[in-house]
């Protein structure tokens, strides 16, 4: 993985494993949130491409999420 | 009848400099007397001297001064009083009803005339040569009281009679009293031949300041004012330079050397502090445009007209060789620098910043507000960049600071900011200090909460350093959790443990203001044993009692206010902590009155305000979410141009992108992002990579080093505008003198904003304010008018809040019912083992502000000339270390030398330095880890390890080289 890369799983995985730690069921929706309200667009297009690519190294959280921000409105 | 404190009438302005002698009594309760026939009503408790005042009859005094308790030495003050014997002194004595006082009669007048020839008998008599000429309480008094002559002369032959003044009798012997001045202190000095033992110095120094560093030794005619132990001067004993015993001082005796050596001053302005996010008010007294001195402001109601050595003395930089008072311009970072014209300089950055956007997009470029400009200045700077660069590529200083804080506030209590203003102090019984270290970094603060525990208020220190609270002279913390670093989430959580599981929550509170489901969710989760401070014990290195000790303390002990700084908010759990920290609050019902609160110590003068003004890539003005189309409809309908509903890029992610090849322009105002940011390797290697990096500033700091422009910047004295403080206060910024570089930082921004085609027309920064309240809610309310007629003004000021807002959350909470929120220990990926077996933590010292790009150009490099690196003996003795011995201090991210500090302050595995100077460079070390909401970078934990070495490294080396290279200028053409 490119050092960039990493560094995004990285993010993305601390900011899941804080959503993890919540009580009810809306985990993935609030990581969702998160990355939509916080993250550039460019950034959220490598997480994509990332997720394209495998999506080594990312929390299954990440990857609900993921699957929820790219899911046409 | 006159009645008390009628501001503006009697003659006294609202904001009069009158010294009422003693300080105002808070009593309900008035009393009605009578003064040289006057009836007047004041509260219980006044002193006869205050009250005369209150009538604007002053009364003769040279011991007394309203910001301290009456002391009763100085005999000046004496009246008579209807029935009661004698003349007592009106400082000390408390009103009573129906009392008649008399403050002059013949009995008094030559009763004052006697005390102040026995004061002037031993004073020397050199007024017209004297500094405080014009400026003198006992040259005032001696007129006051009508002092003609003095008659204390020795017998012609005989020996001269004793004084403490004349350096030689009068036949030639030395004079045993008579001592020299003590200009130790590089900023004022104390001549005890001009002293008149009023005290007024010793006690500014315990009452005000809390320092205890002053004295009075020797008894009777003996008497001196010493700084420390004997043979101590001011510079080498506890002093801490805050100016406070100088202001206090009636005569000469302890000076400004600025009035020594310039005069005095012949006029005032009243104006902010531009140091740390206390947001102290000043009065800029002026000759010309010069700065004689700054004083602190009386009426200013963060700091109560207390100050501290950087706002006090350390303002020299503005006027600084070092300053760049011209554009420059260079090709290539390689280059030497240009020497341009303003519109040279504009239109080189404007026309490369267009490029960049017409190669590689119009995400492609940036800026970076400054916390250190005024709001209104940041808010252009996030205007031009969401409206004319046409992108949210916004951040600011707070990102490395406080953005914890304004996301883990905004999410359990509706807004992001402290909920109390300085003065709640006052009303606080217990007092929970957690990674903040404020007699250092919020002096001013420190002091007034200091004065407070002397009152008996109890304090709880989780820090993992010995700060100086938790033990100095009067001061002793109940409690000191020493964590380890990084492990604050463990302990605020387990505080949360005991008083949920010892049942010492507020369940009223809770059930009527926050959401109850979400308190029984928290609460499961809490009392969960594995919380318990006895189960994360071995990971936080707390003892259990004392935690279990500390939480009972604050549940129980009264009103409990919580204050903190970025050593909660620098780890990556920062914003989980500023949450656990809400929870403790809302869990002991400490909200929504005076002396309670959560109260985050703003590191920056203006970083409150830079945040509230829209710095942030994903909000704008007033912490609105740029993704709202309503928001995003009131500017632009307002600037004429459409702005992008995507966050943009935060500082590090601009670095990464900067990196990886899409972001290449940055404009970077008053900020020093490659000394103050982490893992520099990272931020140089960023900044290289950029084709144009426009940097705005006082000085060629590190940054520089990588721009291609420099646009000189203006310093606070040099323009009007406004800085919000940690309490949210909005304070007046006034022009003293013109800008040297010949423009107002936002009149800069406003030439390169028109350069890319803004058509911008401000002519005053006021105009922008107009407009911050136009489109910001919680700045409804607020005009340079209003400003001008209160002073300051708290935000929220709006239709509901005309006044302003002390206290937030008063009956209920911003977002309606407060959230606890879970809050799960995370240990950080940054870890000890066998390479990097100890943890560095990071902060400040009193005298050296941030990068010490001001500070560092004033005479406080007396007190910290370098950073040192604190080891505890333990470590320093297993690595060889001995005090003062060179130091490799080494991470995963880089390395650099420093000297070694020996101090049991740090606990054995922890070691501690502060970022204030360049050539050490400490963010070398620190690592690219940030906090996981914010991306708030992890200063506060790195994994290291130290070594014996023989001086600076080679990156330290190379970087001194570099530096040196990359600030050549070449010469101007003939």
């Amino acid at each position: 993985m490119a050092a960039d890369i990493q560094k995004l799983v990285r993010m993305a995985n601390q900011i899941a494993t804080f959503f993890a730690s919540q009580p009810g069921d809306t985990q993935a929706a609030e990581v969702a949130g998160h990355l939509k309200s916080f993250w550039e667009p460019r950034m959220l297009q490598a997480l994509y491409a990332h997720v394209d690519a495998g999506g080594e190294g990312l929390s299954p959280l990440v990857l609900q999420a993921v699957g929820r921000l790219r899911q046409p409105a | 009848m006159k009645d008390f404190i009628i501001p503006g009438l009697d003659g006294a302005p609202a904001f009069s400099d009158r010294d009422y002698g003693t300080p105002e009594s808070r009593s309900q309760k008035m009393v009605t007397l009578t003064i040289d026939g006057f009836e007047v009503s004041v509260p219980e408790g006044t002193s006869v001297m205050r009250a005369s005042n209150t009538l604007g009859i002053s009364i003769p005094k040279l011991c007394a001064t309203d910001n301290m308790e009456a002391w009763g030495s100085c005999r000046l003050c004496a009246v008579e009083i209807e029935g009661r014997r004698g003349t007592p002194a009106s400082c000390t004595t408390p009103v009573a009803p129906g009392m008649v006082v008399h403050t002059q009669s013949e009995k008094i007048r030559k009763l004052r005339k006697g005390v102040m020839e026995l004061y002037i008998s031993d004073h020397p008599l050199d007024c017209l040569t004297c500094a405080a000429n014009g400026d003198c309480e006992l040259q005032d008094m001696a007129g006051a009281v009508g002092l003609r002559d003095v008659r204390y002369e020795a017998p012609q032959g005989a020996p001269g009679v004793a004084n403490h003044f004349l350096r030689r009798e009068s036949d030639g012997t030395a004079n045993p009293q008579w001592l020299p001045k003590d200009d130790s202190n590089p900023y004022f000095t104390y001549d005890p031949a001009k002293c008149i033992v009023c005290s007024r110095c010793v006690r500014a120094c315990e009452e005000v300041q809390g320092t205890f560093a002053l004295t009075i030794e020797g008894r009777g005619f003996d008497s001196r004012v010493s700084a420390g132990m004997a043979g101590d001067s001011f510079l080498s004993s506890d002093c801490v330079s805050c100016g406070a015993c100088v202001q206090a001082c009636p005569t000469a005796t302890l000076q400004e050397k600025s009035v020594i050596e310039i005069g005095t001053p012949d006029r005032k302005v009243v104006t902010t502090c531009a140091y740390c996010g206390v947001g102290c008010s000043f009065e800029a007294e002026m000759r010309g445009d010069t700065v004689v001195r700054m004083t602190p402001w009386k009426h200013g109601k963060a700091n109560r007209g207390h100050s501290c050595v950087k706002g006090r003395f350390a303002w020299g930089y503005a006027t600084h060789n070092d300053r760049i008072l011209h554009p420059m311009i260079r090709e290539s970072i390689n280059d030497p620098w240009e020497v341009v014209t303003w519109d040279e300089a504009i239109t080189f950055a404007a026309t490369k910043l267009r490029d960049i956007q017409a190669k590689h997009g119009r995400r492609a470029i940036g800026g970076i507000t400054s916390s250190r400009c005024t709001n209104e200045e940041t808010f252009l700077v996030q205007k031009m960049i969401r409206s004319v660069f046409g992108n949210n590529n916004t951040d600011t200083c707070a990102r490395v600071c406080h953005s914890p804080t304004g996301y883990g506030l905004g999410r359990a209590f509706g807004t992001s900011a402290g909920t109390q203003d300085f003065d709640s102090v006052e009303h606080t019984d217990v007092v929970i200090v957690i990674g903040a270290n404020p007699t250092d970094g919020h002096p001013v603060f420190a002091s007034r909460l200091k004065k407070r525990l002397r009152q008996g208020a109890k304090l709880i220190v989780i820090d993992p350093r010995r700060t100086d609270l938790v033990r100095s002279p009067h001061i002793e913390a109940a409690h000191h959790l020493p964590l380890r670093p990084g492990t604050n989430v463990a302990v605020v959580t387990a505080l949360a443990h005991v008083i949920v599981t010892e049942g010492l929550y507020d369940e009223a509170f809770i059930r009527e203001r926050c959401d109850w489901d979400e308190f029984q969710h928290y609460a499961e989760f809490v009392s969960d044993a594995r919380h318990s401070p006895e189960a994360i014990a071995m990971l936080t290195g707390v003892d259990p009692n004392e935690l279990r000790a500390a939480a009972r303390l604050f549940a129980k002990g009264g009103n409990g206010a919580i204050y903190y700084g970025l050593g909660v908010t620098e780890h990556s759990q920062g914003s989980t902590t500023v949450m656990g920290i809400a929870n403790l609050a809302m869990l002991t019902g400490n909200i929504g009155r005076p002396g309670v609160g959560v109260n985050p110590l703003r590191g920056q003068n203006n970083v409150q305000g830079s945040c509230d003004m829209g710095s942030f890539p994903h909000e704008l003005p007033g912490y609105r979410h740029v993704s709202q189309d309503a928001t995003r409809e009131i500017f632009e309908k307002l600037w004429g141009s459409v702005l992008d509903k995507e966050p943009g890029l935060r500082i590090p992610n601009m670095l990464d992108a900067a990196v990886e090849g899409t972001f290449k322009g940055l404009y970077v105002q008053g900020e020093d992002i490659l000394q103050s940011d982490p893992d520099t390797r990272h931020v140089s290697a960023g900044l290289a990579a950029m084709d144009c990096v426009i940097v705005q500033d006082l000085f060629l700091n590190e940054t520089a080093n990588y721009a291609h422009v420099f646009l000189p910047g203006s310093t606070f004295l040099e323009k009007d505008g406004t800085f919000t403080n940690a309490e949210r206060r909005i304070n007046r910024v006034r022009r003293v003198m013109m800008p040297k570089n010949g423009y107002a930082d936002w009149e800069v921004t406003m030439l390169l904003a028109n350069a890319m085609g803004a058509g911008w027309t401000y002519t005053h920064p006021s105009q922008v304010m107009d407009e911050i309240a136009a489109t910001t809610p919680s700045f409804a309310g607020v005009s340079y008018e209003m400003l001008e007629e209160k002073g300051s003004v708290q935000w929220p000021c709006n239709e509901l809040h005309p006044e302003g807002t002390p206290i937030m959350h008063v009956d209920g909470f911003v977002r309606g019912k407060g959230r606890f929120i879970v809050t799960e220990y995370v240990a950080t990926d940054e870890r000890t083992g066998p390479r990097f077996p100890l943890l560095l933590t990071t902060g400040r010292i009193l005298s050296q502000y941030n990068v010490g790009a001001q500070t560092r150009r004033t005479a406080n490099v007396v007190w910290h000339d370098q950073d040192v690196l604190e080891i505890h003996p333990h470590d320093a003795e297993v690595r060889g270390i001995k005090e003062g011995d060179w130091v490799r201090l080494a991470s995963r991210a880089g390395e650099t030398s420093l000297r070694a500090l020996l101090t049991d302050r740090v606990s054995p595995g922890v070691v501690y330095t502060t970022f204030h100077h360049p050539d050490t460079q400490a963010n070398v070390i620190t690592t690219d880890f940030s906090d996981w909401a914010t991306n708030c970078p992890e200063y506060k934990v790195t994994a290291v390890q130290v070594a014996l070495t023989n001086g600076p490294s080679d990156w330290q080396e190379d970087y001194a080289q570099r530096a040196e290279r990359s600030r050549r200028v070449l010469p101007a053409a003939e």
